[in-house]
């Protein structure tokens, strides 16, 4: 379970960010933000090699003592970030994947919405319900 | 810095290299002893063995060597390691102690040396009691040694000194001071750490055998102690493979010790020593993976390993100097070849020491916050007798106590409290600023700018509580951007946040306004009432009023800046500040546009400038002005109010100087332009906002350019993608995003009225004055005055064209190189309205090919705009495009006179030339004349007169002319002479007779001309009559200096019978003429072939009698007789009308010719019918 999920745009701007309430929130965002290197640094690698051959999925992008931060990227370069805690061995990468899945699905929904504006932060009911789901219940 | 109790002991850190001591070496005084010394220590690299040497004096006194045990029933150990062990190894016990001695084998006084060799070594192996360092004797000769085996006295002589002096023969060695001083002194060495590391090979046996004697319940120290000391020993004697294995051992025996909270910091401590042992090889043996595996497991294990709970912070710093000194060992490593990725880097190790760092100093804060009262204890308790520990990570109080329970309560605590007031003192800030640099160091390194930002962030906030506000600033300041342009609105306000405490804590005035400013902005992520709060404050800065406190300030600093503050207030000046805020996103939005890319002169310029302001609170401003690239327009486009300073709070929204949140406003400014502009770019410079008043203090917000600010691209971007922007806004209601920046405009000039018409007839022709007729006719209301065309080919065109197209006003005469291809500013004078003017204008274009030629009326006017009376030049232009073409072709050939094709002429013999005049021209050609300009090496027959005079050719048609010419003798044989020009004078047939002729010249052909020897002509009547003789004289010429003997013969022919020499033989004198003279007599009517002249030249083979032939006509037309004639008709009459039987009585011989010739007949009746007449 994750305990914060970003949706980075094609710019490196959050189009989305959300993190379990009780902790610092500031924290996560500066977390997400500095794994963008790795996510750039993967991108721009993969790149060279074969652009169409690239896997969405980024894998591990760094540890830190307290976190593992996942990432993974579409192919329009929009970027999901997930922070895991560190202390949650049981998280398997299967998981992680599968993570993504239903993030990037939902997010396809969210594109598809003819009200929805392409960049604009996302704000819907549906995106957020699942991304609650996927995040740390706060008990 | 002073080294701290977390550092790591310099021992630990070295490499450790075996340790030999050197006695009797004298180094102050005895400069052979110098040499040799320096020859030890001198230029240590690493193709040298390693080992460390030392100098110490022959009776120096080593550490006593404790009585060894013998058992280790009772022994209870009192710690794991103790502090001074390593370094007794490293550089207090040798492995070896080599004595030097200056002793030659032929001595004089050798029995005396022998034995004072002796005392010393003796006195030496006293100091040394108890400890396996063997002692080796080095003697310093003068003389260079035989080799070995030779000296008999030498090798006698070394076996009684080491039977003196209990040597092995191994250990006594002979140093030579010679010239290859370094050679022996290497040589030396080797021998050395050979006797160092069997030294080190048994004290590590020695160490292994006591492991026979220890139990696991009292000894469970000596377990780590002994493994380490092995490990230790192993790394002196360079078994680095072997020291490794013992340091794994060693960490996990020191995992397996009992834990409680007395001895938590001890095996920390070792823990820690071990593991930076580990690392330190593993990355020494190129391992890295295994270094940083060990190291998480390292910590895994120790991370909960707190201790006390008192001295928390105990175990954070240790937990910081961990990842600090892995670090460290990593960057050494990398310095020494390793690669390191963006996600494995020295910097994430830094990064993390610094968060333990930043936690010890919060737990540090937390747990030492006594009251006042409180002072350092006394008794020192952290006071030990010898300044020191006895063994590492034991409390000073309680040295090798071991038992679970502290001894002292009273004790415990006096020295608990005394670590805390020690940890009050330390420099926390600074450590994690120097942590937080070493990691922004690294990422900066392996590209990872998103964490350097961050950190740097950390840095400044580490500054910021360090009250080191300008150097927080600065840091903070230079990351902001970052976040700005990335569009992380959530840092960029915590940032703007620290920025604002700081910049307020400083009095910083300029500083506040520009943080605070973005910080009630739309990026700002802060809530209602906290933006409300800041621009409030922002208002009374404006007011020149203190502003309030802002949250989290401690109330010192809060007290001081507010004294800072008023001071600020007091002082006079320096009260106007302009803040370029187009790198910001400030609270005013500004957008300026021109309403039209382009205004005519004389139109105004219309000009909008959009504000809008998202702060909470509606805010008033005192001055708009917009900046433009002439700065002549600058005044016409300014809005000002002065304003009370009091009034700026009570803003009304009715006003027109007042921004209320999230409506647009819009300024408009009106202004004319001046006409030296036209054809210039106005632009905006920049747009001016004061807010504030002249009397408080005031702020210029300066946009360059046309407004937007670092957001507003982005927005507009968006906006344009919305399906918002596709719904109809109400008229007066301005959408703020579909609002585009329009930063210039064109001054352009104004339309022109008038009209220019081209009359002409296309194509032009090759040279001809090709007449372009312009009319111009105005439709102004007005006078248009000074009007002036300027035409010709337009300009940019080929270079060639220029060269090649002339252009005149005069179509009377023929124009040259001298006259332009574009004619400029001709006058036409002034043009009433509705008035038109003509002008001919003629172009002369001497290449074929299209040209553009532009034709430009310019002209001014004065016209009255918004009241301003301007006088505008207009202008308009036409352009066409002309082809040219060539008027006629030409062709010419030569003919014979018998109108045969020539490829040859021959000297002095007549020819034709014929031209053929085609006309390619679609309009019909008048040729005026035509004249032969004949070369030297051509002669006419007669006077060549023009054929063509005034013919006139429709397109396609042709003229054709022929000359008879004749070439003079050449000089030799044969040669290819010029034959000169035709020159065709013509034009259009349309055009009036004045109009100038066109003269074109075309040159004719060479054409190759050969002497002949023998030329003949014959002289014969145009025709002959059927049995009518007719004489025919061939006259043979002899054109050679030769007398040329000719054979003639004439062949029979069936239609003439004839007279004269058949065949004949003469001889002709040079440049003499022969005739010859034939009758004959035709038989036959119609065409008939003459009777062939056969003409051969003895001297001259190659001119064959078909050639001579040429010149001589072959055949002749023979007319019938006269008599004949009439029969003939009469026979055509019969044959016509009458049955055939009415014939038979005709003459036999007269049908008969009537049928033989009966082709030519009706010809016959053409030509001879004036002779019937």
């Amino acid at each position: 379970m994750a305990v914060c999920i970003a949706v980075i745009a094609k710019e490196n701007y959050p189009l989305y960010i959300r993190s379990v309430p009780i902790q610092n929130e500031l924290k996560f965002h500066y977390t997400v933000h500095t794994s963008l290197d790795v996510v750039e640094e993967k991108i721009s690698a993969v790149g060279k090699a074969m652009a169409d051959q690239r896997e969405l999925y980024l894998g591990l992008l760094y540890p830190t003592e307290d976190y593992k931060v996942y990432g993974c990227v579409t192919n329009s370069k929009v970027k999901f970030v997930i922070v895991a805690d560190s202390s949650n061995t049981s998280l398997r990468d299967n998981e992680i994947r599968s993570m993504f899945r239903k993030l990037h699905n939902s997010f396809t929904d969210v594109m598809c919405n003819p009200f929805y504006n392409p960049g604009d932060t996302i704000q819907s009911k549906a995106f957020d319900s699942m991304v609650s789901a996927m995040m740390v219940q706060a008990s | 810095m002073s080294p701290t109790q977390w550092d790591l002991p310099p021992e630990l850190c070295c490499r450790p290299m075996a340790f030999v001591a050197l006695t009797g070496l004298d180094v102050t005084y005895n400069a052979i002893h110098r040499a040799i010394w320096d020859a030890f220590c001198a230029n240590r690299r690493a193709d040298r063995v390693p080992i460390s040497f030392k100098v110490l004096p022959g009776d120096h006194e080593y550490p006593k060597c404790r009585t060894k045990r013998t058992s280790y029933e009772w022994y209870i150990p009192k710690g794991i390691l103790k502090t001074g062990w390593m370094n007794k190894h490293l550089n207090l016990v040798p492995a070896l102690l080599v004595l030097f001695y200056e002793l030659d084998w032929d001595d004089a006084v050798w029995k005396e040396k022998q034995s004072e060799c002796a005392t010393k070594v003796e006195i030496v192996r006293t100091s040394l009691q108890g400890r396996n360092t063997k002692v080796a004797v080095v003697l310093i000769q003068k003389k260079t040694p035989l080799p070995p085996g030779e000296d008999l006295v030498a090798s006698e002589r070394a076996a009684s000194l080491c039977n003196a002096c209990d040597l092995s023969g191994k250990s006594l060695f002979v140093l030579p001071h010679t010239d290859h001083l370094v050679g022996y002194i290497i040589r030396l060495e080797n021998a050395f750490y050979e006797h160092a590391q069997t030294y080190y090979y048994t004290e590590i046996r020695r160490v292994k055998s006591h492991k026979e004697f220890l139990n696991k319940t009292t000894h469970q120290l000596l377990f780590v102690r002994h493994q380490f000391k092995i490990a230790f020993f192993s790394e002196l004697k360079q078994d680095t493979q072997n020291s490794l294995k013992y340091y794994r051992t060693a960490y996990s025996l020191v995992h397996e010790l009992r834990t409680h909270e007395t001895n938590m910091l001890e095996i920390k401590t070792m823990a820690g020593f071990i593991n930076y042992k580990i690392c330190r090889l593993c990355f020494q043996h190129n391992t890295p993976l295994d270094a940083i595996a060990q190291f998480r497991k390292h910590i895994d294990l120790c991370k909960k390993k707190i201790g006390s709970a008192e001295l928390a912070f105990e175990h954070t710093a240790w937990m910081s100097k961990q990842f600090q000194s892995f670090g460290d060992l990593f960057d050494e490593a990398i310095k020494l070849g390793l690669t390191a990725i963006q996600t494995q880097n020295p910097g994430f190790y830094y990064q993390q020491a610094a968060y333990y760092a930043q936690e010890r100093k919060q737990q540090a804060t937390h747990l030492c916050a006594h009251e006042a009262s409180v002072s350092y204890p006394t008794p020192d308790h952290l006071e030990t007798p010898s300044g020191a520990l006895d063994f590492y990570g034991q409390r000073a109080w309680r040295q090798g106590h071991q038992s679970i329970d502290p001894p002292h309560m009273e004790k415990e605590k006096g020295g608990i409290l005394a670590l805390q007031m020690k940890e009050k003192d330390v420099p926390h800030s600074e450590l994690i600023i120097a942590l937080l640099s070493n990691a922004v160091a690294q990422f900066k390194k392996y590209k990872c700018p998103r964490m350097k930002s961050h950190l740097m962030v950390q840095m400044g906030e580490e500054y910021n509580h360090a009250k080191d506000y300008t150097k927080a600033l600065k840091l903070l300041d230079y990351v902001m951007c970052d976040y700005r342009t990335e569009r992380w609105w959530s840092l960029l306000t915590s940032i703007l946040s620290t920025a604002l405490r700081c910049s307020y804590l400083m009095a910083h005035i300029k500083d506040y306004i520009t943080y605070s400013m973005e910080l009630v902005g739309r990026a700002s992520t802060l809530r209602e009432e906290q933006k409300s709060r800041i621009e409030k404050n922002l208002i009374k800065v404006l007011m020149n009023e203190v502003p309030e406190a802002e949250p989290d300030c401690d109330q010192a600093s809060a007290k001081a800046a507010q004294a800072l503050w008023s001071d600020r207030m007091s002082l006079a000046g320096s009260n106007e500040f302009t803040i370029e805020v187009q790198d910001y996103v400030p609270f005013v939005q500004c957008k300026a546009k021109f309403l039209s890319p382009s205004f005519h002169v004389d139109d105004p310029v219309q000009l909008h400038v959009y504000l809008r302001a998202d702060c909470p609170h509606p805010v008033r401003f005192s001055k708009l002005c917009v900046s433009l690239s002439n700065q002549e327009y600058n005044q016409l486009c300014v809005v000002e109010e002065p304003c009370k300073s009091q009034d700026i709070l009570e803003a009304s929204s009715q006003e027109n100087m007042c921004l209320v949140p999230g409506k647009t406003r819009i300024y408009s400014f009106k202004f004319v332009a001046k006409t030296e502009d036209v054809g210039k770019k106005i632009e905006i410079t920049a747009v001016d906002l004061m807010l504030g008043s002249d009397n408080g203090r005031c702020v210029f917000l300066n946009w360059r350019g046309g407004g937007g600010d670092a957001a507003s691209s982005h927005e507009a971007l968006l906006a344009a993608r919305s399906f918002k922007s596709r719904g109809r806004v109400p008229e007066q209601h301005v959408e703020w995003d579909t609002v585009s920046i329009q930063a210039s405009t064109m001054i352009i000039s104004r339309i022109p009225k008038i009209s220019v018409q081209l009359s002409h007839e296309p194509p032009a022709l090759n040279n001809e004055m090709y007449r372009i007729t312009v009319s111009i006719q105005s439709n102004e209301e007005t006078v248009t005055k000074d009007v002036k065309l300027t035409a010709g080919l337009k300009p940019g065109q080929d270079a060639n064209l220029t060269q090649s197209t002339h252009v005149t006003l005069n179509g009377l005469e023929m124009c040259d190189e001298s006259h332009p291809a574009l004619l400029p500013d001709i006058a036409i004078g002034d043009l009433q309205p509705g008035e038109k003017v003509e002008k001919c204008l003629y172009v002369r274009c001497v290449t074929t090919g299209a040209r553009i030629f532009l034709f430009h009326v310019a002209y001014a006017l004065s016209t009255k705009v918004e009241g301003k009376d301007i006088t505008c030049r207009c202008h308009k232009d036409e352009t066409v495009t002309i082809e040219t073409v060539v008027p006629f072709e030409v062709a010419v050939k030569f003919v014979s006179t018998k109108f045969e094709h020539l490829d040859r002429v021959y000297v002095d013999i007549p020819f034709l030339l014929m031209t053929d005049i085609l006309s390619a021209s679609p309009w019909p050609l008048h040729l005026v004349t035509s004249q032969l300009q004949l070369a030297p090496t051509m002669a006419a027959m007669d006077q060549p007169q023009s054929q063509v005079e005034h013919v006139v050719l429709q397109t396609g048609e042709c003229a054709s002319e022929c000359f008879s010419l004749q070439c003079p003798p050449v000089l030799n044989g044969t040669s290819s002479v010029a034959s000169g020009q035709y020159l065709i004078s013509w034009k259009r047939k349309s055009w009036c007779a004045d109009a100038p002729v066109v003269t074109t010249v075309t040159t004719l052909p060479h054409v190759m001309v050969e002497t002949i020897p023998l030329y003949v002509h014959a002289e014969l009547p145009s025709f002959g009559r059927v049995r009518e003789s007719m004489p025919v004289r061939y006259h043979i010429q002899n054109r050679t200096g030769l007398v040329q003997d000719v054979e003639m013969s004439v062949e029979p022919s069936d239609a003439f019978m004839f007279s004269g020499l058949k065949q004949v033989r003469l001889r002709i004198l040079p440049g003499a003429e022969q005739e010859m003279l034939y009758n004959f007599y035709p038989l036959m009517a119609g065409y008939q072939n003459l009777p062939q002249l056969n003409i051969s030249l003895l001297r001259f083979p190659a001119v064959s009698g078909q050639l001579l032939r040429r010149f001589l006509p072959s055949r002749i037309f023979v007319k019938v007789h006269l008599q004949c004639l009439a029969k003939a008709r009469f026979v055509q009459y019969t044959t016509d009308c009458c049955p055939m039987d009415r014939v038979s009585h005709l003459s036999c011989r007269s049908l008969q010719f009537i049928q033989s010739d009966h082709g030519p007949l009706g010809c016959i009746s053409d030509q001879s019918s004036p002779c019937m007449s």
